[in-house]
């Protein structure tokens, strides 16, 4: 990031830029920067929050004003604590992980499971952020699972690889049973819907069993695709 | 949060040992005042429109993001697993605040807003950005920007 407000900078472009690892910014030095104490994927604090964005934007931008840099400067304001867990949200019950149902079977059951709470989300919100796959969750559950168990179909989309497809489908079903989850009522932490999705869902469990047998592959892209799926802190330790 | 001491541990030494480059010279371009300029967003989130063509792993290339791109139109495919999708997934704002500048501008806080915005695939060594990075600079001033907002996630 800090790479780029120097090339912009450089070529004539003012820039500032959002710091979240103050470490990295105080080595890059970049032209502008505001160090923010929020969690990495949360550059503006919080969502929902207009205000709270906005004051931050503009703390951002004031450094426009400074007569020289580099500039780094800290952001005061804490976000509301997003580790505080909400005892009126209820982690979704998963009877998903039955043993003699096939993981095909059973994440096709989640899909449609957890579609009418997906519904309300898109309901609600406007917007989804599923869909950079460009599969329909059907087609997207059915390849990973098929991976997962084993199978080696091609990408339903030719010019996506099937490294690459299987990342995006990772993508968007992560994405849907988020979407999903977090329409039900009360407030799910980032850390409870981890929990949730890694531990309970037939969708967590398609995406570990997919890591184990991608993580050693000697493709490049199967390999690197294993280091991109499974957050660091959920990566089985017997792995 | 985020200083380094305070990542989850697995996720510590990755963050601490990422590329961090240093450049010759602190090039700082002057501007006019804020309520005069013209802002664009550059996100290296892996933003990108409904039904664009995907990033690859490692790309060096960018999306246009239009300034009137529905915010139901606006999706992320970072390669990262590693960091908190929950904000974005419920308000796009908190990454890619079209929204908010929208709402300056209206209020006389910044000039404009620009009529393109762009989103790289952060995951990317930012010395592979360079030529693409200098290369957009160019598009920027042809949209007459004068204030870039640069947002990681």
């Amino acid at each position: 990031m800090g790479g780029l407000g120097h090339f912009l900078e450089d070529e004539g472009v003012p820039t500032v830029q959002i710091s979240l690892v103050r470490e990295h910014t105080e080595i890059i030095k970049p032209p502008r920067a505001l160090w923010v104490p929020f969690i990495l994927g949360r550059p503006l604090g919080v969502p929902d929050d207009g205000d709270f964005q906005k004051r931050v934007l503009r703390s951002a931008l004031a450094l426009f004003d400074r007569a020289a840099g580099p500039v780094l400067e800290d952001y005061p304001e804490e976000a509301p604590d997003v580790a505080v867990e909400d005892e009126g949200w209820v982690c979704p019950i998963s009877f998903n992980r039955e043993e003699d149902v096939s993981l095909a079977e059973r994440l096709r059951r989640e899909v449609q499971q957890y579609r009418t709470w997906y519904d309300l989300h898109v309901e609600k919100r406007g917007r989804t952020s599923v869909g950079v796959s460009g599969l329909d969750l059907e087609t997207l559950a059915a390849f990973l699972a098929d991976h997962a168990e084993g199978g080696d179909p091609p990408s339903p989309n030719p010019d996506v690889g099937a490294a690459r497809m299987l990342r995006l489908s990772v993508d968007d079903l992560r994405t849907f049973l988020f979407e999903a989850a977090g329409a039900q009522p009360g407030t799910a932490t980032p850390k409870q819907l981890n929990e949730w999705f890694w531990t309970a869902t037939s969708a967590g469990e398609a995406i570990i069993k997919l890591w184990r047998r991608v993580k050693d592959s000697s493709d490049k892209d199967f390999k690197r695709l294993s280091m991109l799926i499974v957050p660091r802190e959920w990566v089985p330790k017997d792995g | 949060m985020v200083r380094l001491a305070d990542l989850p541990e697995e996720g510590r030494p990755h963050i601490a040992n990422a590329p961090c480059p240093t450049y010759e010279g602190n090039p700082f371009v002057a501007g006019p005042p804020l309520a005069e300029r013209r802002v664009a967003i550059i996100s290296t989130a892996g933003l990108q429109c409904r039904g664009y063509r995907p990033y690859a792993f490692d790309a060096d290339d960018y999306r246009i993001i239009p300034g009137d791109t529905p915010p139901s139109d606006i999706v992320m495919s970072h390669i990262s697993s590693n960091y908190d999708r929950s904000g974005f997934q419920q308000d796009y704002n908190i990454a890619f605040p079209l929204y908010r500048l929208r709402e300056m501008a209206a209020d006389g806080e910044i000039g404009s807003v620009a009529d393109y915005h762009y989103s790289f695939m952060g995951s990317t060594h930012p010395d592979q950005l360079e030529g693409t990075a200098r290369h957009l600079a160019g598009l920027l001033k042809g949209d007459q920007v004068d204030a870039v907002v640069l947002l990681p996630v």
